[in-house]
């Protein structure tokens, strides 16, 4: 099983490193060709309008669009979360949404950077005690659909959600020391 | 583990190092624009910045009018911040911590401490440490890059000439601050002190750069850039993302040009898109041989 980590533009790198702690061995995706080579995907942190935009000029998105519907596995942080969502609000007309997971998403929810956050996270179902969670400028999750598993929420709202073989978060535990998330997403996949 | 959405909600630390820098590590492989209006945020957005640098002139044209460079009005920063989704960064005076108090006020999500600003304090930057808000700023080699992460700045960019349309001197100090940062990995533990007193660095900083092999914080590129080619060209050298200044609004076709050079730096290693964004894409802006001009702005800082 290879995993793939979109590489157009945002903390695409982190991922890398995570995934490896995990132990997977995972490849960057920037163009389709990159995409048929994996089985699995992580779309990182980054400006969800900048890798919307890329994923069209790239002709990645509609390739991307069809492997998830066809049930490929992924995780999604912060913007990964934005894409991989049915719905996102406060975004641009013109940014895609893939609906691998069926939750609508505000973006910027919890306001500017100097806003920005971490936390620990109690998730459900995960041994080992709360994850230290980093939110910057961070979406949320406004309203789920009836497939979607909470994994933890802020202030009563979810910022973890699964739904099958899609994992996505609101927060980035590629910049924390934990990579216990990348293991969930990893035993989901395998 | 029980119900996850406890009455007491966990604390939260707002303003650490790690969601400082953070930010930069999400706007790494991105353009960061400069942007003078909201309708040029607005294009700029539509291009696929990853933030704007909201600013009264471009470094071009406060090359050319002169007179002392300050801070923006807050009214235009205001207005810009209401214009795009995306982050907006503004520039304050090098040492002017007042300036960076007003923008943290504002809600700006980054400062650029900057020395196409007029300096206000000839020994002293400002104490970044002392504020939520993540700071930027400028760099010509790897002392003075680790002196500014030393003040808390949270992402370094190398300075280059901004306003001139020529990547000569990004190129140089882009070559000058990772060519030290190789050397550096090289050095053993005794030499690390030298290295430390010949950079004016604290040792530990420079001890974390040659066990690291990298800066602590993402080292972006500015100061010069005009076309994609010179974009990728940064970015295959080692930068992280690049601002453009004066180099997309002085241009002929900004809205093309800006999404060509976001398209470069997301392809760089790849001539083949590179080839095929950089056609058509009329002229870029005049620029200006670096012995012509009469300010070296990156010569501002200490």
């Amino acid at each position: 099983m290879k995993v793939g980590v979109l590489a157009l533009q945002g903390a695409s790198a982190r991922h890398v490193d995570m995934l490896a702690r995990a132990g997977a061995a995972p490849v960057e995706v920037r163009t389709p060709a990159d995409l048929d080579a994996v089985d699995a995907i992580v779309l990182p942190g980054g400006e969800s309008t900048t890798i919307s935009m890329l994923l069209e000029s790239s002709g990645l998105a509609d390739r991307l669009a069809a492997r998830l519907a066809d049930g490929m596995p992924a995780f999604g942080t912060c913007a990964g979360m934005i894409l991989l969502g049915r719905e996102v609000l406060d975004g641009r007309p013109d940014q895609r949404c893939f609906g691998a997971v069926d939750v609508t998403v505000r973006r910027n929810a919890f306001g500017r950077q100097v806003d920005s956050f971490e936390a620990d996270l109690p998730v459900e179902g995960l041994a080992g005690g709360p994850v230290h969670a980093v939110f910057i400028r961070a979406p949320v999750v406004e309203a789920v659909g009836p497939e979607v598993e909470v994994l933890a929420t802020v202030d009563g709202r979810p910022v973890l959600c699964r739904q099958g073989p899609v994992l996505v978060a609101a927060f980035h535990p590629e910049l924390g020391d934990d990579p216990r998330l990348h293991e969930l997403f990893l035993s989901e996949v395998v | 583990m029980t119900e996850s959405a406890t009455p007491s909600a966990p604390a939260r630390d707002t303003g650490t190092t790690r969601v400082k820098r953070g930010l930069a590590e999400m706007l790494k492989g991105g353009v960061i624009m400069d942007v003078v209006t909201p309708e040029q945020a607005k294009i700029a957005e539509d291009a696929g910045a990853v933030a704007v640098m909201a600013l009264e002139r471009v470094p071009a044209d406060i090359r050319r009018e002169g007179g002392v460079a300050r801070m923006s009005d807050p009214e235009l920063i205001e207005q810009i911040i209401s214009a795009v989704t995306i982050p907006v960064m503004a520039k304050a005076r090098i040492g002017h911590f007042v300036e960076a108090q007003i923008l943290q006020a504002l809600g700006v999500d980054y400062v650029d401490e900057s020395e196409v600003l007029t300096p206000a304090d000839e020994a002293h930057h400002i104490d970044k440490w002392a504020f939520t808000v993540p700071f930027v700023c400028g760099a010509t080699n790897l002392g003075e890059a680790l002196r500014r992460i030393s003040e808390g700045a949270a992402m370094i960019r190398s300075k280059g000439e901004a306003g001139t349309g020529n990547i000569v001197e990004a190129v140089r100090h882009l070559r000058s601050i990772l060519g030290d940062i190789r050397k550096l990995t090289q050095a053993d533990s005794a030499e690390l002190y030298d290295w430390a007193k010949q950079l004016r660095a604290p040792v530990e900083l420079v001890r974390e750069v040659a066990e690291t092999g990298r800066l602590p914080v993402p080292l972006f590129c500015a100061g010069g850039i005009a076309t994609p080619a010179d974009a990728a060209l940064v970015m295959q050298l080692g930068a992280e993302a690049v601002f453009v200044g004066s180099g997309i609004f002085k241009s002929e076709d900004p809205a093309r040009r800006a999404k060509a050079i976001v398209e470069a730096t997301a392809h760089y290693d790849d001539p083949e898109i590179l080839a095929k964004v950089s056609r058509g894409l009329g002229e870029a802006m005049r620029g200006a041989e670096i012995d012509s001009l009469d300010v070296r702005l990156a010569e501002r800082g200490w």
